[in-house]
């Protein structure tokens, strides 16, 4: 939370009452769509926001429908033209081709689907686990259960996240599924430290306290009283790390223990052109600035999202 | 009794042979808003005579502190924006002012004590180099050596009562007690020779026996120095026990001012009394039942009065027209129909 | 009116915050609340002033169980509210409860009205229907239904404070604990929370513990006010008499540093006293009486040792070596 000067807190102040009184005049029915417009305004103040929702949609809408955008579908797989192999970008290949004659723009298509499929798994793997445990070790602040599961959220950040990914990924069969496995593993830790933080402090607020009064079960208070204030902060961190684990997805690919080929991951694909740099600089080098975009495209909206959170909750 | 015809006198409108030190006329500040414009300030007149301390009375919201950073011009613009008025001080207006003019107005002129002083000071520096700091940027402190600056700091600290001062030169704000750093925030303030101090809700945020302790200070080191006061505060108490003259304002427009006596025996406007009958009283008999309803949305105020849809004596004029300020004596005006014709 | 609801006897918290010694061994404790007494009685409005640090808030969160005491014991009707190591069972919970001073914290500013509100009934009363529950609460307290669907930043402060009294009286106690329930609001909308709060006594026949700082809305709300200072009370009296004949010198100061309105009540406030002094740190209570360092009367037993309780009239009583029997 961005600490504010005095005087922006006051006017704060003076702006929500004003605010909050304008609000309570409005008939019920309309206020849903009065705080989405809320929300929007102060969302697409910054309009990198809009460039980052922007560009998320477009990569998500090309994953989606790659089959049916992506010039040539066939080339995502083992498909093999030698007759127009390593070809420059031009008119019939936008992007250029790859040595054994594959459409590059085609495959960066199926690698965004690759790539989110990798940040929507890990996500789902680790932000329900990660929440609850930062939940329950925060709630219950100075215990033995937030001992242990601190302590043991610390053991996990101590690992030098690509060296455990590394480990396990070759260890187990390298593949697209033992990399999310891998990045998981490590990445809940820092959900649980997050939540862990928020929780402790929204324990001790008076809501808290007003449900226990009333007798409340721990599970109310937990999930029904605590979690709904996290929400804005798991959901920037979320779209952040969006970013993240499809970039170590890559860098998994890259060193070959992620999408394994002929599958098209931008991170495989990137390695795999490195060998022709730099004089087919073209196979490499569009996989690596999709990879910027993705990566891009999600921290500019978590951003956005962040300054539409922060400026709503003071 | 004596007393109170001097002060009679003393506030006799411009006639008065004490020069104005302040004066706002007709100051309007809006903020522009998701889904509008926030009317805030609509016309707000207010006069501070040299050596007067006044006070300014409303609830929350009501433009008090919004009134006081225009002064000082310390509005966050944007979201603020001031379309019409002016602010004079000593003759010239503060909203016309070059910068060089402004930063000594600032410097020399007017300070400020705000209502939170855990706020108002920085936790990472401590009370010495807060201090020093102000004393450097007063003007005539800028040919100081180190040592002397350090010597000028100690003096208001010593002033303001504060135990063991050298020690205090050393210590963070975090050290402190409530009541301490507001005295720390005081002598800040009076560092400098100032002719105007505002202070607002200046011992709200402490104990009663410290808010006392902090108000009587005050009153002693204006006294001393001579220098004008806006209390701003929405405590009635401290308002009768520390001012000569008060205003009352409601959803940014001025709507009673009187001296401090009259207006605590003879409150007029609606408002005024309402405000009056909702202070509980050491007496006991219980409490009325305050005024209904709540300040008006800004973005779309009430037109007339302002106060019109809580008014109990409100009348159709109420509803079209905005009230001018009525005479009823010498130290005493208000801003309301039911006294057109003269109370 | 004579039957008491809750009984206070030597009631102690202590906090650890810390430990000092060269193996921290040496815990450092605040004595937040040490050697509480007091009754209230069914159906009155008992209240409990003091100033920040003299552990009036703390009495409050241990009565609604928020802390377990150190020593001592709260009984309420006969019934001991710590017995054994359990919690407190829900039947309990549902005689005793609380509105907290700010009312922007005591709402979840992420759950609407009809949520907050569904709760206690959801718990309590499980066979009511709860929509017509939630109107006849919010009508109690003077607020429109179609509040239920606004969330607590879209409401000012005093209606948030109405939804929180609304949300206490929705178990159907018998026992509210008020801390400070108008010291973050307006006069004028605190003049609507008290009269609100007097006609829901009246209605329900319920008991208030009244926590304040405010003597002078304790003088208009309180049939019987107690003064905390440091964790101990000094002085408890009817209401009328309290403010007609302070005894404790620290009463008197507290009484002469009230901001009034008006020349009747100029009157009424001690002219010798004035406030000097701040109250210390809990960490380290001064010895002997723990006023003493402030006190205008100090005398050389004061700082020695700590006065006891005395009954100087009827129901009037002082912990000060003045009033001490010969």
């Amino acid at each position: 939370m961005p600490s504010l000067t005095p005087e922006s807190d006051w006017l704060q102040e003076e702006v929500n009452n004003v605010t909050a009184q304008a609000n309570s005049l409005t008939l019920p029915k309309s206020k849903t769509m009065e705080n989405i417009g809320r929300s929007w305004y102060k969302f697409s103040r910054n309009p990198m926001s809009i460039v980052g929702l922007c560009t998320v949609l477009l990569v998500v809408f090309l994953a989606v429908f790659a089959p049916l955008v992506a010039p040539y579908p066939e080339h995502a797989g083992a498909f093999v033209d030698f007759a127009n192999a390593s070809r420059p970008p031009c008119g019939r290949y936008l992007l250029g081709t790859d040595v054994v004659g594959r459409d590059i723009l085609s495959r960066i298509f199926f690698g965004f689907r690759f790539s989110l499929t990798m940040g929507v798994v890990v996500l789902a793997l680790v932000v329900p686990p990660g929440v609850t445990l930062g939940l329950i070790a925060g709630y219950n602040q100075g215990t033995w259960l937030d001992t242990i599961i601190m302590r043991l959220t610390d053991i996990f950040l101590a690992v030098p996240p690509l060296v455990l990914a590394l480990a396990i990924c070759s260890v187990l069969t390298p593949n697209l599924f033992n990399a999310m496995l891998a990045v998981s593993l490590m990445w809940w830790p820092w959900y649980t430290r997050l939540v862990y933080g928020l929780a402790s402090t929204l324990r001790n607020e008076f809501f808290v306290s007003s449900a226990e009064a009333i007798g409340a079960g721990k599970a109310h208070i937990i999930f029904r009283e605590i979690l709904p204030n996290c929400i804005s902060p798991i959901f920037t961190k979320m779209s952040l790390d969006m970013g993240w684990v499809i970039l170590i997805g890559s860098a998994l690919s890259f060193v070959g223990l992620g999408v394994q080929p002929p599958k098209p991951g931008l991170g495989t694909m990137v390695a795999d052109g490195a060998k022709y740099l730099p004089d087919q600089w073209w196979i490499s080098v569009f996989p690596a600035l999709a990879i910027v975009v993705v990566v891009l495209g999600f921290n500019l909206l978590g951003d956005g999202l962040r300054d539409m959170f922060a400026a709503e909750e003071v | 009794m004596n007393t109170a015809t001097l002060q009679a006198q003393d506030s006799a409108g411009l006639s008065a042979g004490t020069p104005l030190l302040l004066e706002i006329k007709d100051l309007y500040v809006h903020f522009d808003v998701y889904g509008g414009t926030l009317k805030v300030l609509d016309g707000v007149n207010f006069t501070v005579r040299s050596g007067e301390k006044v006070g300014l009375v409303g609830e929350t919201g009501c433009g008090k502190t919004t009134t006081m950073k225009a002064i000082l011009r310390i509005l966050p613009m944007p979201p603020a924006r001031i379309p019409g008025g002016e602010i004079y001080f000593k003759g010239q207006d503060i909203l016309k002012m070059g910068e060089a003019d402004l930063r000594r107005v600032r410097s020399e002129g007017i300070s400020m004590i705000f209502q939170d002083p855990t706020a108002a000071l920085n936790p990472v520096f401590t009370i010495g180099q807060q201090l020093e700091a102000v004393v450097k940027y007063s003007l005539e402190g800028k040919k100081l050596s180190r040592r002397e600056i350090r010597e000028r700091a100690i003096i208001p600290l010593r002033e303001v009562a504060l135990p063991d001062p050298e020690r205090m030169l050393d210590s963070y704000p975090i050290q402190l007690s409530g009541g301490m750093r507001q005295r720390v925030c005081i002598a800040m303030a009076l560092v400098a020779s100032r002719e105007l101090l505002i202070a607002d809700e200046p011992g709200t945020s402490l104990d009663v026996t410290i808010q006392d302790q902090i108000l009587r200070l005050l009153h002693r080191l204006v006294e001393e120095k001579n220098v004008s006061v806006i209390l701003i505060t929405h405590t009635l108490g401290v308002v009768r026990e520390t001012t000569d003259r008060v205003y009352v304002m409601y959803a940014g427009n001025m709507v009673e001012a009187a001296d401090t006596r009259e207006l605590f025996a003879r409150p007029m406007h609606p408002y005024t009394r309402g405000l009056m009958d909702a202070v509980p009283r050491l007496t006991g008999g219980g409490i009325a039942g305050g005024i209904r309803g709540r300040i008006p949305d800004y973005l779309d105020p009430p037109p007339g009065c302002r106060f019109h849809p809580r008014c109990d004596h409100a009348m159709d004029i109420c509803r079209q027209e905005k009230p001018p300020f009525y005479r009823l004596s010498d130290n005493h005006e208000v801003a309301c129909f039911l006294y057109r014709d003269g109370g | 009116m004579t039957t008491d609801i809750l009984t206070v006897t030597n009631l102690k918290k202590y906090f650890v915050i810390g430990h000092s010694g060269i193996l921290k061994r040496k815990p450092i404790t605040v004595k937040a609340v040490d050697g509480v007494s007091f009754t209230v009685k069914e159906g009155e409005t008992f209240g409990l002033v003091g100033e920040s640090g003299s552990g009036k808030s703390t009495v409050a969160y241990t009565t609604i169980g928020m802390y377990r005491p150190t020593a001592g014991n709260i009984s309420f009707r006969g019934q001991n509210l710590f017995e054994g190591n359990r919690t407190r069972p829900l039947a309990l919970k549902k005689e005793i409860q609380i509105v907290f001073q700010d009312p922007g914290s005591s709402l979840n500013p992420r759950r609407n009205i009809r949520q907050i509100l569904e709760l206690p009934l959801r718990i309590h009363r499980p066979g009511d229907n709860r929509l017509e529950e939630i109107v006849r609460l919010l009508e109690m307290v003077e607020l429109p239904p179609d509040y239920m669907h606004k969330y607590p930043q879209m409401l000012g402060g005093g209606e948030k404070q109405m939804v929180a009294i609304a949300r206490a009286l929705a178990t159907e106690p018998s026992f509210i604990i008020l801390d400070e329930p108008t010291s973050a609001l307006d006069v004028s909308i605190q003049a609507k929370i008290i009269n609100l709060l007097i006609r829901l006594q009246d209605e329900f026949h319920l008991s208030y513990l009244f926590i304040t700082h405010d003597l002078s809305l304790m003088r208009n709300v309180a049939s019987r006010v107690a003064i905390m200072y440091l964790g101990k009370i000094c002085e408890v009296a009817e209401a009328a008499e309290f403010f007609r004949n302070p005894y404790h010198p620290y009463t008197q100061m507290l009484l002469s540093a009230i901001p009034v309105v008006s020349e009747e009540e100029e009157k009424l406030k001690p002219k010798k006293i004035i406030s000097t002094g701040e109250i210390p740190s809990p960490v380290n209570i001064p010895s002997g009486c723990s006023f003493h360092l402030r006190c205008p009367k100090k005398m050389d037993i004061c700082s020695e040792v700590d006065p006891v309780m005395v009954e100087v009239e009827e129901g009037h009583t002082v912990r000060c070596h003045l009033y001490g029997q010969p």
